[in-house]
């Protein structure tokens, strides 16, 4: 079976994002692989250890998302492909999905391609649905259980977990699927897989290598701001009792008028 | 002439979405600015009484596409009618509601249409006769204002940040009935129904939250039942926690989160989790019970407008963002604090 993981990197969650002169800085805090494709990594390598085959990681990004790539070598995935191109510098969701659909394309029989839910970084949560409407394959998005996959039948049944509980769906292969949390806790990466990702020579694709004409970028970002600093005033409600506590808390929830 | 601003109404087994509704202010607004009226997009399999209402809260057309083949949501035949719709049509802004599926269908039309989606955006304002949206990025650690060069602009907005109109039953306006476009035989899919279906207020649409960390299992004077391992005894007595904190919910008629921790312990499904890698809320009062506030929980409940915090811990840096803070044992707030609201709340 022939699986594709698509990843990004991005600032570490523990990092503090803020915009110093018109630039987004996060200080001495590392790019890691994000978070949510860890999650659709560990997903792949279950399902090479189960059906067998071969599992292949992507970045669209600069040379600086080798790094999130290595991390999903050390995790164990097979083969790491970057691709990258000047042209790229503003991609948007929508380029961004035509590049990785013609990658996955000149894979070549891809059966599954599995993405995280959205990246921690822009937050935009919609290149896995866009890429699989680019290729044509059916986009299983949100997904907290694959509950079977046969690459004989060519056929998957998934969880998906929407705000009214989990949907059952099924489809046919090739799909497109983006996990949740619930797929599963990702492995660590073993000391072998750190050793072979770090010797690792990682192919980068141009746009003219994957063969596609991409659209010009049509989201634009004019300015990006610290949010406003809320100024509260912490209020610490006691008393003698936790009755009494309780009770006086729940007056001045009341008068706060927000029930 | 068609309208220039259209909403997507999401619907689940018939019923629209609450969030949908909060759609048609934002986008009276807009079209109040840009010229003509509003028109409303619904699909599914028995809808007509969805698009019934969407006259009342302020459609002057409505577009309402009843099919066997929208029956469950399926990203890509609702796709199909939307993208049809507006490709012939031509408007220039499509507003949704940011759910799982406004957001996927978004993504969709976006690429048949070649153009750009803004999602869960919390402000829109128009500027050179583009919508200029905000929205918050880095899980809300920074606010961003982004602007779509192609048309139709795509924009998800987020719940709660909009207020939806009162609903008028005297207005009127036109339904036109529309096909769908792509026959089952050629749909990839098939849903076969729903497991352990949601109880309760959603997170996204809840004006309370009462959230619970990895403190709901600390409560020392539970004697958890004979034969359990260590690991079933955290997890019983995190559930025996979280019993509490969903009295209070349900009092409140609030929704359930967690923190990240509660989550990775086993407490509670994800799906409650607000965070960066969570859902991002900011309903009216949120309430922190055994929560200490990681800036990664910070970044998804910041923007709510009274935090309240019940930890034992003063150092915890959820004190720093609360209105009202309690340095105590929840087990011991809790049940008074509901019983107390309660019967404030009743009287």
């Amino acid at each position: 079976m022939k699986i594709v993981v698509c990843v990004k990197q991005v600032p570490d969650t523990a990092a503090k994002v803020v915009v110093e002169n018109g630039q987004v800085t996060w200080g001495d805090a590392p790019l890691v692989i994000n978070p949510w494709d860890e999650y659709a990594v560990e997903t792949a390598l279950l399902q090479e250890e189960e059906h067998g085959g071969e599992v292949t990681v992507i970045s669209v990004g600069g040379e600086d998302a080798k790094e999130a790539l290595k991390h999903a070598l050390a995790m164990g995935c097979g083969n790491a492909i970057l691709v990258s191109d000047p042209s790229l510098k503003n991609a948007d969701s929508l380029v961004t999905s035509q590049v990785l659909a013609a990658a996955i394309q000149k894979i070549g029989d891809v059966d599954v391609v599995f993405f995280g839910k959205q990246a921690i970084d822009g937050d935009v949560g919609v290149t896995a649905a866009q890429t699989a409407r680019v290729l044509g394959w059916p986009s299983l998005t949100l997904v907290s259980e694959i509950t079977e996959l046969d690459p004989g039948s060519k056929t998957i049944s998934v969880e998906r977990s929407v705000e009214e509980g989990r949907q059952v769906v099924s489809g046919q292969l090739p799909a497109v699927v983006s996990v949740v949390k619930d797929i599963g806790e990702p492995r660590y990466p073993s000391f072998m897989g750190i050793r072979k990702a770090s010797r690792a020579e990682i192919p980068m694709w141009s746009i003219a290598e994957v063969g596609v004409e991409v659209s010009e970028p049509v989201v634009e970002w004019p300015d990006l701001f610290n949010p406003p600093k809320q100024e509260v005033v912490t209020e610490i409600v006691s008393g003698g009792s936790p009755q009494e506590t309780a009770e006086t808390l729940a007056e001045k929830i009341i008068e706060e008028k927000v029930l | 002439m068609a309208d220039k601003v259209w909403v997507y109404i999401d619907q689940f087994d018939g019923e629209a979405i609450p969030s949908s509704w909060e759609l048609f202010g934002a986008a009276s607004k807009l079209a109040n600015e840009m010229g003509g009226g509003v028109t409303a997009v619904v699909a599914g399999a028995d809808v007509q009484q969805v698009a019934e209402l969407a006259v009342h809260y302020g459609a002057d057309q409505v577009y309402v596409c009843n099919d066997e083949t929208l029956k469950e949501f399926r990203a890509e035949p609702y796709a199909s009618v939307l993208s049809g719709l507006a490709s012939e049509q031509q408007p220039e802004v499509i507003l949704f509601p940011t759910t799982s599926r406004g957001r996927e269908l978004a993504a969709m039309v976006a690429v048949d249409l070649k153009t750009g989606v803004l999602p869960d955006v919390t402000n829109l304002e128009i500027q050179d006769g583009k919508v200029l949206a905000t929205r918050p990025v880095y899980g809300g650690k920074l606010i961003s204002k982004v602007v779509c060069n192609a048309q139709p602009q795509l924009i998800t907005l987020r719940g709660r940040a909009f207020s939806p109109p009162a609903a008028d039953s005297t207005k009127t306006g036109q339904v036109d009935p529309v096909a769908a476009s792509v026959a089952e035989d050629e749909i990839k899919t098939k849903v076969s129904g729903y497991t352990e279906s949601q109880k309760g207020v959603s997170l996204n649409d809840a004006a309370v939250i009462v959230s619970g960390g990895r403190g709901v299992s600390n409560n020392p004077s539970l004697e958890p039942p004979a034969g359990l391992d260590e690991s079933e005894v955290e997890i019983w007595r995190a559930q025996e926690g979280f019993k509490l904190v969903g009295e209070l919910a349900s009092v409140l008629n609030a929704a359930v989160g967690a923190s990240r921790a509660a989550v990775d312990a086993g407490y509670i499904l994800y799906e409650h989790q607000v965070g960066q890698t969570g859902k991002v809320v900011s309903p009216d009062l949120y309430i922190a019970c055994g929560i200490s506030g990681a800036i990664q929980h910070q970044a998804g409940m910041r923007t709510s407008k009274v935090i309240v915090a019940i930890n034992k811990d003063p150092e915890a840096p959820i004190f720093k963002m609360a209105r009202f803070g309690v340095v105590g044992d929840l087990f011991e707030i809790l049940p008074p604090l509901t019983e107390s609201l309660k019967a404030r709340l009743n009287s």
